[in-house]
C-alpha cells in the first residue's frame, strides 16, 4: 500500500538522470505496470471498452424504442408533444458546454495548469447539476399531468383515446431512457467530486493525467448519449 | 519432434521449488479477501463457482428423481418450474459463464503473457465482490421461494403472472452480469498491452486466442443482456407493456433481446472450453497444434458469426418466415470455425507421442461429445426439423452435449493439467483416470437417451411424460448418478492431493508456455524477471532449449 | 531487468515510454463547440418542418455528425491509436448488425397484428 505522496514529491521526483529512472519513482506508476506510459495506455484502452459496452447497453434499449415507433407512430408522436422542446433544446446546450468544460480540464491537466483544470472540473460538475435539476423538473411536471406510467398513469389522449396506451409505453420508454442517461450523469458527477480533489491536490501533469482523460472519455459518453436521446424524444 | 519424453526433461526436478510463493507469501484471511493478485482471485473463484455447481447439480439430481416415474408424485409442477429454472440460472450465470474464464483466464493468462498481473487488479478483485453479491441475490431468492420462470424469463409469464421472486433474481443477474464484464474488459487490455517482449500475436499460446475471442463476445453481448433484465424490472414493477401484448407490447421483442446475448453467451461458454483443449492437445501430444492460424482465426470466427444466429431460438415464436430462413442459414455457418477447431486437434494427434494422463482423456471426450453436440445444433438450426423437435428433450440433449461434455469436460482438463502449477502438487493420476471414466460413461448414459426420448416427443420442462418413455428415463437418471460421483470424486482426492499429493516441479508435463518456466506454485509477482520470448508457439525444441539455459544460468 | 533485443514492431508489446504527449490546440474545443451548437440549432429548426418521413432520418444524420464531433475531437480519437478506432467502430457496427436483423424480422412480418 502506497502513501498518499505530497505536493512536494510530485514536484520533485527526486532523480535526475534520464527520463526512465523518473518514473519508476513516480507516485502514482503501478507496481505490475513497467512505466507510465503503458499504464496510460492500458488505462485510456480500459476505458474505451467500458464505453463500448455502454454503447452496446443503451443500444439496446434505442433499438427497442425504434421498432416500438415503427409500430405507434401516432402514439410516439403524441407522446412526444408531452415533452417541452425548448427547455430539451436549453439542456442540450447546457450538456454540450459541460462536454466543452470537461475537454477544457483534460487539456488543462496535461499541461499541469491545475487551477484552470478544476475551474473546468466545477464548471462541468455545476453544468452537469443544471441538467439534472432541469431534467428533475420535467419529471414533477410529468408526473403531476398523470404521465408517470404504471398505476399512477391517470393521463388519457383527449383527442384520440386509443393512443392512450400507447403514449403510456411512450412514456415508459422516455422515462427509462432518460433516466438511466440522468443515473449516468449523476454517477459521474459523484466521480468529478473525486477528481475535483486530485486536481486540487496537484496530482495531474504530463506525465500522468490520463485518469482526467478517462473520466472525460465517460462524461463525452454520456453527453453522446443525450444528442441521441433529445430527437428521439422532443422533436418527434 | 522433440526426442524427451515427459519424465525425462531436465526441469523437472522439484528441487528447485521457491519457498516463497503466492499460497504463503502472506496469510490471514484479510489477505485473502482483499488480495489483488490474479492467483489469489482465481482460487476465490475456484471456491464459488464450486459452491454453486453443487447447487445446480443438487437441483438437476432432483428433478432427474422425479423424472424416475411417468407420473409427476414427487414434487407439485410448481415446485418442478423452480427446479428446473433455478438448475438453469445457477448453472448458466453462476457457473458455467465464469468458471474458465475467472478460474483459469485469471491464473493463468497474465502468466501466459509474461506479466506480473492483470491490467487492472483491483478491478479483478471488484468482479469477484460482485459476482458474490450476484450470488448472494441468488442463495437468497433460493431459500425464499425460489423462480419459475425457466432460466429464459419468457414475457409475459415472468412479468405479469409468475407469484415468484422475479425481480430479486433479475436483479441478481444483472449484478453478476458486470463480473463477468469487468472481467473481459481486463483481459481484452492485459492481452493488448501488457504482452512480455517478443510475444507477438502468432506466437501467444491459443488459449490467449481463445479468451480474447471470448473476451470481445462478452463486452459486446452481456450489456444488451443487462439491458434487457433492467427492462423485465421496468415491467414486473410497473406492469406497464414493454413485453405483454395485452397491453400492445411484442413478447417476442423480449425474446429477441434476451437470445441477442444468450446465444454469444454458449460461445461464452464454449470458447474458454476450447481454449483449454487445444493447449492439452498441445501438451499430450507433444506437438505444435496443426493449423495453428486456422485455430487462432476460428476463435474469432466463432466470436463473430456467434452474434449472428440468434433468433433460431426463435423459429417457432412468431418471427417472419424469412427472418427465420437468414437466421437458419446463418446457424449453418457457425458451424464451421467450430469444426475447423475439431478437426485440428484431431489432425495434431496424427502421429504424435500421446499420453494418456487424466487431462487428456477428458480432452478425447470432449473432442467426441461436443462434436455430437454441435452437430445436434445442426439438425435443430434446420426449420424443418426444429418445428418437430423444438422444446423436446432433443434440445436439452443437445445443449448438455456441448455445456456438460464440452465446457465442464473441458474444465475438468483445465483443472487437473493445471493443478500442479496452482497448488504445487500432483493429484493422484489412478483416481483421476477413473473419474474421467465415470463422467464420460455417466455423462453418455445421462444425455444419450434423451435424444432418443426428446426425438419421439418428450417435451421439456415437463414432470410427468408419457409411460413409453420411462425405460429411458430410468437409464438417463442411472447416468445421472454415475456422473454425480464422477464430479464428486475429483473434490475428495484433489483436496485430499493439497496435503499428501506428490509435490510437482516447474514443468510435470514437459509443456510449452511461459506457466511452464515459472515454479509451482508461482512466486507472488509471478516471474522473478521478465521474460524475453525467443520461441514459437508450441516450439518444444526452442522452449526446452531456453529452459535448460535459464536453468544452467 | 529483462534485455529488450529486437523488438517486432508492433507496438503493442511496451517499448517503454512516458505518457503519449500530443496535445490538441485551445481553439479546436471551442471550434467544436460552436460547431455542436449550430447542430443542435438546426436539428430544432428542422424538426419544426415537416418532412414527413424523412423528419427522423435528417434528426438522425445531424445526431450522427454531433456524435461524431465529439468522438473524434472531444474525445481524442482523431489523435488515437488504431486500437481506438477498432474498438469504437466494432461497437457501433455490432449495434447496426442488431438493429438490422432485429428490424429484418419486424419489417417482414407481413401480418397487421398491431
Amino acid at each position: 500500500m502506497r502513501s498518499n505522496p505530497t505536493l512536494h514529491d510530485l514536484q520533485h521526483p527526486g532523480h535526475e538522470g534520464e527520463e526512465g529512472h523518473d518514473e519508476h519513482h513516480h507516485p502514482f506508476l503501478q507496481h505490475h505496470f513497467e512505466d507510465l506510459g503503458q499504464q496510460h495506455e492500458a488505462s485510456t484502452l480500459g476505458m474505451w471498452f467500458f464505453v463500448a459496452q455502454e454503447i452496446l447497453f443503451f443500444g439496446g434499449l434505442f433499438c427497442c424504442y425504434f421498432i416500438y415507433r415503427e409500430m405507434y407512430p401516432a402514439a410516439w408522436k403524441a407522446g412526444s408533444h408531452h415533452q417541452n422542446w425548448q427547455i430539451g433544446a436549453a439542456n442540450t446546450i447546457v450538456l454540450i458546454g459541460s462536454s466543452l468544460t470537461m475537454a477544457l480540464a483534460v487539456w488543462g491537466a496535461q499541461g499541469a495548469k491545475r487551477k484552470f483544470t478544476t475551474l473546468m472540473l466545477v464548471l462541468t460538475l455545476i453544468l452537469g447539476g443544471i441538467f439534472v435539476g432541469v431534467k428533475g423538473y420535467e419529471y414533477a411536471e410529468h408526473i403531476h399531468e398523470g404521465l408517470f406510467p404504471g398505476s399512477a398513469f391517470t393521463y388519457v389522449q383527449h383527442d384520440n383515446p386509443q393512443l392512450t396506451r400507447g403514449v403510456e409505453l411512450f412514456m415508459t420508454f422516455y422515462f427509462t431512457m432518460t433516466g438511466l442517461h440522468a443515473l449516468h450523469m449523476i454517477i459521474g458527477a459523484g466521480l468529478l467530486l473525486w477528481f475535483i480533489k486530485r486536481t486540487w491536490r496537484g496530482d495531474f501533469g504530463p506525465e500522468y493525467y490520463g485518469p482526467v482523460e478517462i473520466m472525460g472519455l465517460y462524461w463525452h459518453f454520456v453527453d453522446i448519449v443525450w444528442i441521441f436521446l433529445f430527437p428521439l424524444l422532443y422533436l418527434v | 519432434m522433440t526426442s524427451t519424453t515427459i519424465d525425462d526433461a531436465p526441469f523437472i526436478e522439484p528441487s528447485t521449488r521457491q519457498r516463497r510463493n503466492y499460497l504463503n507469501d502472506e496469510y490471514g484471511v484479510l489477505s485473502w479477501l482483499l488480495t489483488r493478485d490474479h492467483k489469489r482471485i482465481a482460487i476465490l473463484y475456484l471456491f464459488s463457482v464450486t459452491v454453486f455447481f453443487v447447487v445446480g447439480g443438487i437441483f438437476a439430481f432432483l428433478m432427474r428423481l422425479e423424472l424416475l416415474t411417468p407420473e409427476g408424485d414427487m414434487f407439485t409442477s410448481d415446485t418442478y418450474n423452480k427446479l428446473f429454472t433455478l438448475h438453469g440460472i445457477v448453472m448458466i450465470f453462476f457457473f458455467l459463464i465464469p468458471a474458465i474464464p475467472a478460474v483459469f483466464g485469471n491464473f493463468i493468462l497474465p502468466i501466459m503473457l509474461g506479466a506480473k498481473d492483470l491490467a487492472f487488479p483491483k478491478l479483478n478483485l471488484l468482479s469477484w465482490y460482485i459476482y458474490m453479491v450476484g450470488g448472494v441475490f441468488g442463495v437468497i431468492v433460493i431459500i425464499t421461494g425460489g423462480v419459475d420462470t425457466g432460466w429464459t424469463f419468457y414475457t409475459p409469464f415472468s412479468t405479469q403472472y409468475s407469484n415468484t421472486k422475479v425481480f430479486a433474481i433479475t436483479l441478481g443477474a444483472f449484478i453478476t452480469g458486470f463480473s463477468s464484464i469487468l472481467t473481459g474488459l481486463n483481459f481484452l487490455v492485459t492481452i493488448h498491452r501488457m504482452r512480455a517482449p517478443g510475444l507477438t500475436w502468432f506466437r501467444l499460446p491459443l488459449f490467449v486466442w481463445s479468451m480474447y475471442a471470448t473476451s470481445v463476445v462478452i463486452m459486446l453481448a452481456t450489456p444488451i443482456l443487462a439491458i434487457t433484465l433492467v427492462l423485465l424490472m421496468v415491467e414486473r414493477v410497473l406492469q406497464v407493456g414493454i413485453f405483454d401484448p395485452a397491453l400492445g407490447g411484442d413478447p417476442v421483442l423480449y425474446q429477441h433481446m434476451f437470445w441477442f446475448y444468450s446465444h454469444p453467451a454458449v460461445y461464452i461458454m464454449i470458447l474458454p472450453g476450447m481454449a483449454i483443449i487445444s493447449e492439452c492437445v498441445a501438451a499430450f501430444t507433444r506437438k505444435r497444434i496443426f493449423g495453428y492460424k486456422f485455430v487462432a482465426f476460428s476463435s474469432l470466427g466463432i466470436a463473430f458469426l456467434g452474434f449472428l444466429v440468434w433468433a433460431h431460438h426463435l423459429f417457432v415464436a412468431g418471427i417472419s418466415v424469412y427472418s427465420a430462413m437468414i437466421f437458419s442459414f446463418l446457424t449453418m455457418l457457425v458451424a464451421v470455425p467450430s469444426a475447423i477447431k475439431v478437426f485440428n486437434w484431431t489432425a495434431t494427434l496424427y502421429k504424435a507421442s500421446v499420453s494418456w494422463q487424466t487431462p487428456m482423456l477428458y480432452v478425447l471426450g470432449f473432442i467426441g461429445l461436443f462434436t455430437i453436440g454441435g452437430v445436434t445444433g445442426l439438425f435443430l438450426g434446420a426449420l424443418g426439423i426444429d418445428v418437430h423437435v423444438h422444446d423436446s428433450y432433443f434440445v436439452v440433449a443437445h445443449f448438455h452435449y456441448i455445456m456438460v461434455g464440452g465446457t465442464i469436460m473441458a474444465y475438468m482438463a483445465g483443472i487437473h493439467y493445471w493443478w500442479p502449477k496452482i497448488t504445487g502438487r500432483m493429484y493422484p493420476e489412478w483416481w483421476g483416470r477413473l473419474s474421467a471414466l465415470l463422467v464420460f460413461v455417466g455423462f453418455n448414459l445421462t444425455f444419450f437417451p434423451q435424444f432418443l426420448v426428446g426425438y419421439v416427443g418428450m417435451p421439456r420442462r415437463y414432470h410427468a411424460y408419457a409411460p413409453e418413455f420411462q425405460v429411458l428415463n430410468v437409464l438417463s437418471t442411472a447416468g445421472a448418478t454415475v456422473l454425480a460421483v464422477g464430479y464428486l470424486l475429483p473434490m475428495l482426492y484433489l483436496g485430499w492431493s493439497l496435503k499428501f499429493g506428490r509435490k510437482a516441479g516447474t514443468n510435470p508435463w514437459g509443456a510449452v508456455g511461459l506457466e511452464w518456466a515459472t515454479s509451482s506454485p508461482p512466486p507472488k509477482e509471478n516471474f522473478h524477471h521478465t521474460p524475453v520470448v525467443t520461441w514459437e508457439a508450441y516450439d518444444y525444441p526452442a522452449f526446452l532449449k531456453a529452459m535448460k539455459e535459464t536453468q544452467d544460468a | 531487468m529483462a534485455q529488450i533485443q529486437s523488438q517486432p514492431n508492433d507496438h503493442e508489446t511496451y517499448t517503454g515510454h512516458a505518457a503519449p504527449h500530443h496535445q490538441a490546440s485551445l481553439v479546436s474545443y471551442f471550434v467544436i463547440f460552436f460547431a455542436l451548437m449550430a447542430l443542435t440549432v438546426i436539428t430544432v429548426w428542422i424538426s419544426r418542418i415537416d418532412l414527413g418521413a424523412m423528419n427522423t432520418l435528417v434528426a438522425m444524420v445531424v445526431a450522427i455528425i454531433k456524435a461524431l464531433l465529439v468522438i473524434l475531437w472531444f474525445m481524442h480519437v482523431i489523435h488515437s491509436p488504431r486500437m481506438t478506432w477498432i474498438v469504437v467502430i466494432s461497437s457501433f457496427l455490432w449495434l447496426a448488425v442488431m438493429f438490422a436483423l432485429f428490424f429484418s424480422d419486424y419489417l417482414t412480418r407481413a401480418w397487421n397484428i398491431y
